[in-house]
């Protein structure tokens, strides 16, 4: 019976079932680990006070459980840690406990069997800051000028009410900086570079000067201007300051000009909770980053991948069409076809780092040199194209998704009905008015499906940006409002490199886990997002020339 | 009918004027170029990223060349013969020592003397001795006087810029003082001398009365004084000073060499100044033949021994395993048959310039065992020589008293097909070995381009996740396309084709930061899982198999891998929960520790296992798409007359279906492979990036692709490094075309003979 049933393959076949569905638990096990990872973050969780044993002592440890770990009593032992003999396995949890100034670390292991009670107290406060990362603990008092205004219970109804007004002016604060005076520093530079031009081509004369001196001078008023405004507003914020206890009962000052948000999570409801959400995706969503990418938002990065796909887009759509049109349209099915064909796959073949080291060899220093030789002599020697930057970066991934939109876009032209190009041609139109009015409009769904995946494509690919235009922090955004608003030879930030710096290059990788799960669902979704529109525009041209073709 | 046509009169709206009609003709005629131009522009790209890598690569693999510029009679002969040649950075102003004690400083371009010095000797005191510290002193020399004093000189330029144009400016200084220190307190004649001046530190090491002296002076500071005491240590040799010609310290002041004319070498520990210890001796030319030229390579870790048959042997301190150093030969270059007369090292590369008594010039390099260039510059024998600082211009006075300037174009040395891919013996290392190791922080560091542990690394890579791609993909590929519900495979072959659309930054992301440590921690339950699985999957069939007849009857065919996803969830989880006691058990606790302790295999956290993973992943879909689609469109007929013949699915599967559509599946295999070997950001953030040769699965690894990431942003422009990783490139880029090329071959074969049937 047995060998019968092995004879018939029955058992072979039903092996290679397990593979598929090995490959779709995988696939559907990565993206479900990204989503649970990714989506929790922002959800505050419960603020625990260990009583914990330590080395004799007993401590209060206060902070977010986020990990557990159970080891074998044996890899423990070996690790360092003496077990008893009735104990089979060591419970480790991992503790985020914050206060990075005052410990020294965000984390800490913990054991459950040193642990000898834990609650989770209403009064305990976690304060977001802009620097050193989370701070818990309880509040003490708030203070304003140096003089303590409020403690104990009414501590917390003061400060809620003093952040509201402190972030507003912190905003302003960003926007004067960053805008306005950024702007100032844009204009002086232009005017530099203005200066230095006219020298190089010796029509820098007396009244020149005069102009680009005025043109200085009224630049300088402003900025003296902005410069005051600025102080007041920093005496401003600098005013008021909270105290909170640690776990210690050490007593720490925070200003809150260095505070993002003050929350107490274990009073919160589901509903405030879900508030809070809210408020932290939108801050993921629109806002900088802050510690060194670790905290804060990924709007440079999502900003940064936007832009280069669009300019890559604008590239590559005329390029691949053009080629596809040619391979169906035009060319005689032959040896040159073939030999585009065996391109086009080694176009799609090739290693993605190696048009990175193309594009940084080729158009970052042979393009890009020569084009500031020529155009921006007054820069010298600090490059302006002569550097890796958005418009180097937009056409290497042009040309790396190039084959992407050829081969989705002649499989377009392919499902056209010959009749349809017959017709017009009959009808006295020329080869380019039935493509231009008829083949193209038609085929132009395909167009957009190859467009779709070339953009899925670029914008996961990281390894080509690193060498041709990627930072892990770009100081502006490559379109703002100084003229002309949209500056390709800037450098910018890439969600997908986003990831491997935070991830990889960051020193307190730990914290910044979260964060680099959070891009990654992020990632994923406008990913996977835009392959099912890619999938689904395919299949419904697919029934409507089936229907054609009938 | 024409005679409709005849009467019905054209309307005016579309009376088409011949004007317009050549404008639409001349838009179709140039739509068409643009087109065709379009079309071409595809091959033109791939053609245009093979040459300009090429055009990058291949200046590694041009010789040196050397023109002469000028020649002229060497200046200020009346001051005797020159001893020592030097030049200057910029080779506008070199310097003559003469053997007299002058220092004559002239253009290097015309031979003009720029100044003239006499070195502060004192009255009725002769030279008896000179010799020349290596580059790293910045031009010290030392000349060693009748009455057992020695006095030490540098040579420096200044560069100031008046009007604009560059001025140097020559002059002399006395580093340890104007006035001779005193050495040989016998007062005998320095013989032989040598010197070493370091910041804290300076070493004298001479000959003089048929014995070898060492005198050593540290600078001590003072906290009081603001001049430095020197502090004075003397020692003797107890060696033979028979016979010693030549005499070297290094730049550490801890290791002596003693060379005597007939080939003898003294190895001397001297980092104990007080008590110097003789390490080696021993013979370093053939019996018979003699030294004629000695000289540091940069570094001061070889010796460049030239000897009378015109050859040049590198001799290097090698530890072996009990840390014993000793003086190795390693390799040899051959000038040409008669003696070498000088050797000059380069300053700031490991090669070096020889040339022989007939004025014949050889220009090496050492790591690279390359001879980059012979010439013939002169028909007189050589008196002096010297490299350039940046070695590309040579200086040579010829016995004839003319002094030549030659222009040396010498910009890639380091590179031969044999650093690249061969065993190459380094400077202080026990054996040759492949290392890849490309800079350092150090200027006298020796470059090791070995691109064998990367290709070896990128292999390695792609072979593990081949193992984990190669079954699951075609596995999977033959039943979706071949046994699978069309209600299901409409769903599951998009599903794996999106898991190509992942970004690899986020599957490396997951490999290093969750799958690593996960592997660490269960690597029992990971070997378990291999063997369980199989098994659950087979007991489940072959329950399957007596299932009641009624209730199979009902179940659709088609849809088994449905029916596994719990088998097979079950199964992993039995097998991890498992792992624990079976660890404990069977190897004491740990997997990790028992591979260790009984089988010496050391565990990183970031391995080829946690790569070959998830490089699998990232691979799967594009094999099993590709495999999937030759397997699906196997012409019909074929199956269906298979099973009319009796055959099993299972038969026509393996018999028919499989070995018409091997092309497609060999080529699907090849595009997947290919993939494997470019996967940069997987391999960049799962594994450690230690470029080390060892096949051990649970052991990183450096491809050609991460390195590049790793190392291209830092290396700078045209340099020996860049091009170096643009030959990485090239290498990928060439693979990569090979396998896909012969890929799309034979898939458009295929597609033909599918058509044919």
């Amino acid at each position: 019976m047995m060998k019968l049933w092995f004879k018939s393959g029955a058992p072979w076949i039903w092996l290679n079932a397990a593979a598929v569905s090995v490959c779709l638990i995988m696939v559907v096990g990565v993206l479900g680990l990204i989503v649970a990872r990714g989506i929790g973050h922002f959800w505050p969780g419960q603020v625990i006070q260990f009583t914990y044993q330590d080395e004799g002592q007993v401590k209060t440890i206060i902070g977010e459980h986020v990990d557990s770990s159970i080891t074998p009593a044996a890899m423990a032992k070996s690790s360092g840690i003496t077990m008893a003999d009735t104990e089979e396995t060591l419970v480790q949890y991992l503790v985020k406990t914050g206060n990075r100034d005052v410990t020294g670390g965000d984390f800490r292991w913990i054991q459950e069997r040193q642990i000898k009670s834990q609650e989770a107290p209403a009064n305990l406060v976690v304060v977001e800051r802009r620097e050193w990362g989370n701070f818990y603990g309880e509040l003490a008092a708030v203070k304003e000028n140096g003089q303590v205004i409020a403690s104990g219970q009414e501590a917390w109804v003061v400060l809620q009410s003093k952040i509201a007004g402190v972030l507003a002016l912190y905003h302003d604060i960003a926007h004067l900086e960053k805008k306005e005076v950024g702007a100032i520093n844009y204009a002086l530079e232009q005017l530099r570079l203005e200066q230095k031009s006219l020298q190089l081509k010796n029509r820098w004369d007396d009244s020149q000067e005069k102009r680009l001196n005025d043109k200085k001078a009224a630049l300088d008023v402003d900025y003296k201007q902005y410069q005051a405004q600025l102080a007041a507003l920093y005496q401003q914020i600098r005013r008021d300051s909270l105290v909170a206890k640690t776990q210690d009962g050490a007593e720490v000052e925070i200003s809150l000009s260095k505070v993002v948000r003050v929350y107490q999570p274990n009073t919160m409801s589901f509903f405030d909770k879900a508030v809070h959400y809210g408020a932290k995706l939108f801050e993921f969503l629109t806002d900088d980053p802050r510690e060194a990418n670790t905290e804060g938002g990924i709007f440079p990065a999502i900003f940064g991948t936007v832009m280069m796909v669009m300019m890559m887009s604008v590239i590559v759509t005329p390029f691949g069409v053009v080629a596809a049109v040619y391979l169906r349209e035009y060319a005689k099915q032959g040896f040159t076809t073939r030999l585009i064909r065996i391109a086009v796959n080694n176009l799609a073949g090739v290693p993605s780092i190696v048009y990175g080291v193309f594009g940084l060899g080729f158009f970052v220093y042979i393009l890009g040199g020569n084009i500031d030789r020529l155009f921006y002599p007054e820069s010298a020697p600090a490059p302006v194209f002569g550097t890796p930057g958005l418009l180097w970066a937009s056409i290497t991934l042009a040309l790396l998704t190039l084959p992407v939109v050829i081969v989705s876009t002649e499989e377009g032209l392919a499902r056209i009905p010959k009749a349809i190009r017959e017709g017009s041609l009959a009808l006295g139109a020329t080869k380019l008015e039935t493509l231009w009015r008829t083949v193209l409009p038609m085929a132009s769904p395909a167009m957009m499906t190859g467009l779709i995946l070339a953009v899925a494509r670029a914008a996961g690919e990281v390894a080509p940006l690193m060498l041709v235009g990627v930072v892990k922090l770009a100081p502006t955004l490559p379109l703002d409002g100084n003229y002309p608003f949209l500056h390709l030879d800037r450098k910018f930030m890439h969600l997908g490199f986003h990831i491997y710096d935070v991830g990889f290059q960051s020193p307190n990788v730990e914290a910044a886990r979260p964060l680099v799960y959070a891009t990654s669902l992020l990632l994923v979704l406008v990913i996977i997002g835009l392959n099912l529109a890619a999938i689904l525009i395919r299949n419904h041209l697919r029934e409507k020339y089936r229907a054609l073709e009938g | 009918m024409p005679e409709i046509n005849k009467n019905t009169k054209k309307p005016a709206s579309i009376q088409i004027s011949p004007a317009y009609e050549q404008w639409r003709l001349l838009k179709d005629k140039l739509a068409r170029y643009g087109v065709v131009a379009g079309g071409l522009g595809v091959i033109v790209a791939i053609v245009l990223i093979f040459f300009y890598l090429l055009y990058v690569v291949y200046p590694l693999f041009i010789s040196a060349s050397v023109e002469p510029v000028d020649h002229y009679a060497a200046p200020e002969q009346a001051l005797g013969k020159t001893i020592l040649l030097e030049m200057e950075e910029q080779n506008e102003v070199a310097a003559r020592f003469t053997e007299s004690g002058q220092v004559v400083f002239f253009e290097v371009a015309t031979g003009k003397v720029v100044l003239t010095q006499a070195i502060a000797i004192p009255e009725g005191v002769k030279i008896t001795s000179f010799s020349q510290g290596s580059p790293i002193n910045e031009g010290a020399v030392i000349y060693g006087l009748s009455d057992g004093r020695a006095i030490v000189v540098k040579h420096q330029y200044k560069a100031t810029y008046p009007d604009n144009k560059r001025l140097i400016t020559p002059s002399l200084k006395y580093p340890l003082g104007e006035t001779p220190l005193v050495i040989d307190t016998t007062g005998a004649a320095l013989e032989k001398i040598a010197v070493k001046i370091g910041s804290d530190a300076s070493t004298v090491i001479v000959k003089s009365a048929g014995k070898i002296r060492l005198v050593n002076f540290a600078k001590e500071q003072s906290l009081f004084a603001d001049e430095a005491a020197l502090t004075r240590t003397d020692a003797v040799l107890e060696v033979s000073a028979e016979n010693v010609e030549t005499i070297l310290v290094d730049k550490d002041e801890a290791n002596l060499y003693l060379l005597s004319a007939d080939g003898r070498l003294s190895y001397i520990d001297i980092s104990n100044k007080s008590s110097p210890l003789l390490r080696q001796e021993q013979n370093v030319v053939t019996a018979g033949q003699t030294i004629t030229s000695v000289s540091f390579l940069n570094g001061d870790l070889s010796l460049l021994i030239g000897d009378s048959t015109g050859q040049v042997s590198q001799w290097s301190m090698i530890r072996d395993k009990l840390n014993h150093r000793t003086m190795e030969k390693i390799r040899a270059f051959k000038v040409s048959d008669k003696a070498v007369v000088t050797i000059n090292a380069e300053q700031r590369r490991k090669g070096f310039m020889a040339i022989d008594a007939d004025g014949v010039l050889g220009i090496y390099h050492s790591t690279a065992e390359r001879q980059l260039i012979k010439q013939q510059i002169g028909q007189a024998q050589p008196v002096a020589a010297v490299l350039s600082p940046r070695a590309n211009g040579l200086l040579v006075e010829l016995a004839d008293g003319q002094m030549h300037f030659w222009r040396v174009d010498n910009e890639h040395p380091e590179v031969s097909i044999k650093s690249l891919w061969q065993e190459v013996w380094y400077e202080s290392y026990p054996k040759p070995d492949y290392i890849w190791q490309s800079s350092s922080a150090s200027n006298d560091f020796e470059p090791k381009y070995s691109l064998t542990p990367l290709v070896f690394g990128t292999l390695k890579a792609a072979f593990y996740a081949m193992w984990v791609a190669i079954p699951l993909a075609l596995m999977g590929a033959i039943y979706t396309a071949y046994f699978m519900a069309p209600g299901m495979r409409i769903y599951v072959k998009p599903t794996i084709e999106i898991m190509g659309a992942l970004p690899t930054v986020i599957l490396g992301f997951l490999a290093g930061l969750w799958l690593a440590p996960f592997m660490e921690a269960h690597l029992g339950g990971v070997f378990a899982l291999l063997m369980i699985l199989p098994l659950g999957v087979m007991l489940f069939a072959y329950a399957w198999l007596h299932l009641p007849k009624k209730l199979a009857q009902k179940i659709p065919e088609g849809w088994g891998a449905a029916f596994l996803i719990p088998v097979i969830l079950l199964s992993g989880w039995f097998a991890f929960s498992v792992s624990v006691p079976l660890e404990t058990w069977l190897f004491n606790g740990s997997l990790r520790d028992w591979f260790k302790s009984e089988l010496g295999i050391g565990y990183d956290q970031r391995n080829a296992l946690v790569v070959g993973v998830a490089m699998g992943f990232a691979v799967i879909p594009t094999i099993f798409s590709i495999a999937e689609d030759a397997i699906f469109s196997v012409p019909k007929h074929l199956t269906v007359g298979s099973l009319a013949l009796g055959a099993t699915p299972w038969q026509t599967m393996s018999r028919v279906v499989l070995l018409t559509a091997s092309p497609g599946i060999f080529s699907a295999v090849m595009i997947g492979f290919g993939r494997a070997v470019g996967e940069t950001m997987i391999v960049l953030m799962a594994t450690g990036n230690t470029p080390v040769m060892d096949l051990s699965v649970f052991q990183g690894l450096r491809t050609l692709a991460a390195n590049i990431a790793v190392e291209m942003p830092e290396s700078e422009v045209d340099s020996t490094h860049y091009r170096i990783l643009f030959l990485a490139a090239l290498v990928l880029f060439v693979f990569t075309f090979i396998f896909n090329t012969l890929a799309e071959v034979i898939r458009q074969r295929l597609r033909e003979k599918y058509s044919s049937l």
